[in-house]
């Protein structure tokens, strides 16, 4: 009796030690983590006589909020984050509309050129962009488009055409997720529906769409900021500079305040925070979102 | 996998799978047999228009990009016969063109440290996190939020750590008058700072995946490892691990993907050049910045095309074959 007792508790201790050892591994890593961006904070913190004076490495003696006012006011950030959300909103729109039609009719009807049909968008959201883009840049510049659409008569230096980019890259991703997710629903409410003679359009939009609203959600929260992260597209297509979108904006301020570190690390950290909002409103939607990609259902 | 036949109807993809539906009892038997020819309309649509655009807007300019890699085309006027070089793009690629292998080195460090250092982090921060530990929650948190960033503002806050009066220098007492390293700037450290700052982001995203993947594992195995007086070590190698073979997958294609998307980092620090070129940087710098080599540009962007198909097609075996049942 005594030998399992004492086995037990010497193990108890054994697995508290192991725990300890574990979180002191773990708040290292976190704080190693973190580290970088709160030393991004900490200079945009910190007025830019004062690091001249002192360095970026010192004890700071002014600590204030007045680089995030003037990056505000002098990058125009209002303004382009207005950019941003005329093509991310759109953009993630129309992708969750045309996935879903796509997915819906996928897992109706059964066909054997489904799952070729799966796979060339899947694909095609997993090809690296830079594979496309030499020819795609042309295209841009040769594809007339209508007026109201197009100030310019192109895709090129268009929202409509970064737009348009987004939705065709995010689709795949889009359509892979929501027909794993509809297969998951049972058959018998498509049935059910078409006996009541419900037109298939009816199916899709009254029966399936309402019961993936969880699936549409959490793409909703991904496919944002996917598309407000992107650096490349707008890069690539929008030549004007007051028609990007805010993240790629953020180089143009690179060049702009290259010597002002303080107002820079400012300026992106208030590119990072709606991301971060949404990260922190909608965490499950987005993680959700992540995982459903890669396991099924 | 599709079979042939089935590739070659692809353009009229669409219509093959409404007639299907159309011929009902003489062909296959048909559930949805009662379907009207409006709603076959509407299914056509459906799928019609985003098939559509993703073959113009994706795979016509990869075929483009392949057709294009065989001239010397460079933006003005029509492609004549004049402009076919057959495979010189290629051949000066390999050898003439001193940027390339450079670039597919890079490619490949950067494969390597994702598949060697990070995915590894990442796995294993997931099984330490995956346990009922308190703050579990919390740590996953802060593990994770570099990936709600873009890759833009990951850039800059590690300029403000490697740059020469940055935290890194200052912290090794190393200033501006005193050899400081100058990380970003030097064309044999820079690729380094670049990967751990690119890991900083992966780790997180690996580890979300890979927590996913362990929640599904039947908590019942580990019980019976733990049984068999297997340690936690020998368990997750010698049990966890392998029932998670469609994750694993999944995680290698995210790596390996990841690694040929590279481009961002690079381009935000210097463009992609002293010591950062990736194949994906040399496309369009060749292409679309300063020079316009179309053709040999595109010779860059089918190498890469190549060494993609491998990810892809495995992903789709894999994935795909065992999601479409």
């Amino acid at each position: 009796m005594t030998a399992t007792s004492m086995a037990g508790g010497s193990s108890r201790r054994r697995i508290r030690r192991g725990r300890v050892v574990l979180h002191a591994f773990l708040i290292t890593m976190s704080l190693i983590w973190i580290f970088p961006l709160a030393w991004c904070f900490f200079t945009a913190m910190r007025p830019l006589s004062d690091t001249i004076l002192h360095g970026y490495f010192s004890w700071p003696t002014t600590l204030n909020f007045q680089n995030f006012i003037d990056g505000w006011t002098n990058a125009n950030l209002g303004y382009y984050y207005l950019n941003t959300l005329i093509v991310a909103v759109p953009a993630v729109i129309i992708t969750l509309i045309l996935a879903s039609l796509v997915a819906f009719a996928l897992t109706r009807v059964r066909s054997r050129i489904n799952l070729f049909l799966l796979m060339m968008f899947t694909a095609g959201n997993l090809l690296p962009p830079q594979v496309i883009i030499v020819p795609l840049y042309h295209f841009y510049l040769a594809i007339p488009i209508p007026k109201p659409l197009s100030s310019n008569g192109l895709l090129y230096d268009q929202y409509i055409g970064i737009i348009l980019i987004h939705i065709v890259f995010q689709v795949g991703f889009c359509i892979f997720v929501l027909s794993n997710y509809m297969r998951t629903l049972p058959k018998e409410l498509n049935e059910a529906a078409l006996v009541d003679g419900a037109s298939i359009f009816r199916t899709y939009r009254s029966v399936i769409l309402p019961l993936c609203t969880p699936a549409l959600a959490a793409l909703g929260t991904l496919e944002f900021t996917f598309i407000y992260n992107d650096f490349f597209w707008a890069l690539l297509l929008i030549k004007t500079g007051s028609k990007r979108p805010i993240t790629s904006a953020l180089n143009n301020l690179q060049g702009q305040f290259f010597t002002n570190y303080n107002i820079l690390a400012a300026a992106a950290l208030m590119v990072a925070i709606p991301t971060i909002i949404v990260y922190i409103a909608l965490q499950r939607q987005f993680i959700r979102g992540l995982t459903l990609g890669s396991t099924k259902g | 996998m599709p079979d042939p036949q089935a590739i070659g109807l692809a353009p009229a993809s669409v219509s093959t799978g409404a007639g299907a539906i159309a011929s009902g009892p003489r062909k296959r038997k048909h559930r949805y047999s009662i379907l009207t020819r409006r709603d076959k309309v509407v299914l056509f649509l459906m799928v019609g228009i985003p098939t559509a655009l993703t073959i113009i807007f994706i795979w016509l300019p990869t075929l483009a990009s392949i057709l294009l890699s065989f001239t010397n085309y460079q933006g003005i006027g029509g492609i004549t016969a004049a402009n076919i070089v057959g495979l010189k793009n290629y051949q000066f690629l390999a050898t003439g063109y001193v940027l390339f292998w450079p670039a597919v080195a890079h490619n490949l460090m950067w494969l390597l440290f994702f598949v060697f250092i990070a995915s590894p982090i990442g796995i294993f921060f997931a099984v330490l996190l995956d346990r009922e530990i308190r703050g579990s929650r919390f740590y996953q948190n802060i593990f994770y939020f570099p990936v709600v960033l873009s890759l833009a503002v990951v850039g800059f806050i590690w300029e403000l750590q490697y740059a020469p009066d940055g935290f890194i220098d200052s912290a090794l007492g190393l200033t501006s008058q005193n050899n400081a390293i100058d990380w970003l700037g030097n064309p044999s450290l820079n690729i380094w700072a670049v990967l751990v700052a690119a890991s900083w982001r992966h780790v997180g995203y690996i580890m979300v995946l890979y927590l996913a993947g362990l929640k599904s594992v039947d908590p019942t195995l580990r019980e019976a490892a733990a049984i068999d007086g297997a340690s936690e070590f020998q368990s997750f190698v010698r049990v966890i691990f392998p029932v998670m073979a469609p994750i694993n997958i999944v995680i290698v294609v995210v790596t390996v993907i990841e690694s040929l998307r590279a481009f961002d980092l690079a381009f935000i620090i210097n463009q992609g050049t002293n010591g950062l070129e990736l194949l994906s940087t040399l496309i369009t710098n060749n292409s679309i910045s300063e020079a316009s080599l179309i053709g040999f540009g595109s010779s860059i962007a089918v190498v890469l095309l190549v060494i993609s198909l491998v990810p892809i097609v495995l992903y789709l075996s894999r994935v795909m074959g065992s999601a479409s049942e």
